[in-house]
């Protein structure tokens, strides 16, 4: 049985703003799941539907075998939900805060302890710290503890890692690695795509709507054009004149390189006849070669074969 | 009460002629704690100057003070040639600022956001009103000129805020994090007019937690605990590091920090 499952569900506030427009999606029990998507994709609209703090126009959805709409109260009890913006109180303590999200659930930290150690320990040293000092880092440690503190069955995290950096982005991700492996069905959105493939599955999200769901393997596999990528000494010259080539379907700026998706009739020796045509347009020290796509190249190709 | 000692100005020659900023020595303390502690760097003039750390490494105190919003405990610094002790003003009229926090005024329209931005500027009535003209063109937001900002999508908002930003054309923009939460194909639209911006010459001074970024910058400097540890173009500093990428590069050095954000 699955801990989520969602059908077709979709929201509007207003007859302009479609924030879902019909997605589907059900997550295991030890499940990571991941929705990847930028801002104002419908992310934020999902979680609250799911976590039952405002109601979808049509479709259903049941988060531990509990209906969203009739058993609301039953999910309550058994979700853990960490907002975008922290749900923490500023004025509070580090302690009082976790008191106080205890104490709403009708538990307190003693009793569940084991469950948010490995965590909680880390802000521990400044339990008498008000929130509102705690550096981003450790704002993002104690709400997780927060949404932790009453043992749920399923915790859903929007943008935990929204201007984290780097470093921390990979603890916070090993983190809910070990989460996962007692047992907890994770479901969590990112704008970043390098963390997609730290999920079990993912959902890419665009405009409302799921362009696909899949393990981030399966959505490579799913990838059926020819990508390469080309690295020269003018990288902006050299994006706009693979633009205007017209066996390319799309270019974009990847870090040092260019990747370019090409169109689907290119012929086997693309590679040699791309390189004579750019070396007759001046670029004469382009280096291309054929590459493996990652899920940001998924995402920007589906993403265009969509608008 | 504690007399801070008498203040030098800068040297004939501080900055050399290819530079728009140096800084020597530049320092923050608040109480005890040193949160940029005697960082030293040049920006040469129309390069792209990627700022980056980890999240309490420094990066936005200096940028703070490099702006003139914050004041330094210590240090020299001159930008666009200007003493930042006694030119602050001055400067400001030189610089531009966007951060993803805070650019526009939601509550405004499109157009209304670019004249309000022009007047702060001092840009003249007539000049406002080309610019907005231009600015409404190449944004592909002529239709939206009466919206208001709000209801702009974040990518758009994002593109406005750097044109506002950069309106009446100043030496430096500094970009706190500006691509924060876009579509990957949208951020590298943004990237593509700071090449344009830098191309009409404009230095660009930015921070970034997106690794590739840091790719597309011409020189990088990664702070660490309040310190420069490193400071070179990403080619060299992957070479320097032994790495493949700069996301690897950031890993090596920033894992050496000390402090707790």
């Amino acid at each position: 049985m699955f801990t989520v499952v969602a059908e077709d569900i979709a929201k509007s506030y207003s007859r302009k703003v479609r924030a879902l427009k019909g997605v589907s999606l059900s997550v295991d029990k030890g499940e990571l799941f991941g929705l990847i998507g930028p801002d104002g994709a419908g992310k934020t609209t999902l979680f609250r539907i799911l976590t039952t703090l405002i109601l979808p126009d049509s479709g259903t959805a049941s988060v531990c075998g509990y209906d969203i709409v009739k058993d609301y109260k039953e999910i309550r009890k058994r979700v853990g939900y960490m907002p975008g913006k922290f749900s923490l109180y500023q004025d509070l303590s580090v302690r009082e805060n976790i008191n106080f999200f205890a104490t709403l659930f009708g538990t307190n930290l003693k009793d569940n302890y084991e469950t948010v150690k490995d965590i909680y320990s880390q802000i521990e040293p400044f339990e008498r710290r008000k929130a509102g000092a705690l550096s981003g880092g450790m704002k993002q440690k104690l709400a997780l503890s927060c949404a932790l503190i009453h043992r749920p069955d399923v915790l859903f995290l929007d943008e935990p890692t929204t201007g984290v950096d780097p470093v921390s982005r990979k603890e916070f991700w090993a983190m809910l690695k070990r989460l996962k492996e007692q047992g907890l069905s994770i479901i969590v959105s990112t704008p970043y795509m390098d963390e997609a493939t730290l999920c079990d599955r993912i959902a890419l999200i665009r405009n409302g709507s799921f362009m696909d769901t899949d393990s981030p393997s399966g959505i490579i596999s799913k990838f059926d054009r020819t990508l390469l990528s080309v690295k020269g000494s003018r990288m902006p010259a050299l994006l706009k004149a693979l633009r205007a080539d017209d066996r390319v379907h799309s270019c974009f700026a990847f870090g040092d390189t260019h990747h370019i998706v090409m169109n689907k009739s290119v012929s086997a020796d693309v590679i040699g006849s791309l390189h004579s045509s750019l070396l007759a347009r001046g670029f004469d020290d382009v280096e291309i070669k054929s590459i493996a796509p990652n899920i940001e190249d998924c995402y920007m190709y589906l993403d265009t074969i969509n608008r | 009460m504690k007399f801070r000692k008498f203040i030098q100005p800068l040297e004939e020659g501080f900055l050399s002629e290819g530079d728009v900023i140096r800084a020597e020595g530049l320092t923050k303390q608040f109480g005890n704690f040193t949160a940029v502690d005697h960082i030293s760097f040049t920006v040469h003039k129309g390069e792209i100057f990627g700022f980056l750390g980890a999240n309490g490494a420094g990066k936005t105190t200096a940028m703070k003070m490099l702006c003139g919003i914050s004041t330094m405990t210590d240090g020299q610094v001159c930008i666009a040639g200007y003493d930042l002790k006694w030119h602050v003003r001055r400067i400001k009229r030189e610089i531009g600022y966007m951060s993803q926090k805070f650019s526009l005024y939601e509550d405004l329209k499109v157009w209304e956001n670019i004249r309000l931005f022009g007047g702060i500027y001092g840009l003249k009535e007539d000049e406002i009103e080309r610019k907005t003209e231009l600015l409404l063109d190449r944004l592909d937001l002529r239709k939206q000129k009466n919206s208001l900002v709000r209801s702009l999508p974040l990518g758009w908002k994002q593109k406005l805020a750097f044109s506002v930003a950069i309106i009446h054309n100043p030496k430096i923009v500094f970009l706190d994090e500006p691509t924060g939460g876009v579509d990957p194909a949208t951020r590298r639209g943004f990237w593509e007019m700071i090449y344009d911006a830098a191309e009409q010459g404009i230095t660009i001074f930015v921070t970034t937690h997106y690794m590739d970024e840091a790719e597309y910058c011409d020189r990088v400097s990664i702070m660490v605990d309040g310190r420069i540890e490193a400071l070179d173009t990403p080619a060299r500093l992957k070479e320097m590091y032994n790495s493949d990428n700069m996301d690897q590069v950031f890993h090596t050095l920033a894992r050496r920090a000390k402090r707790d954000e």
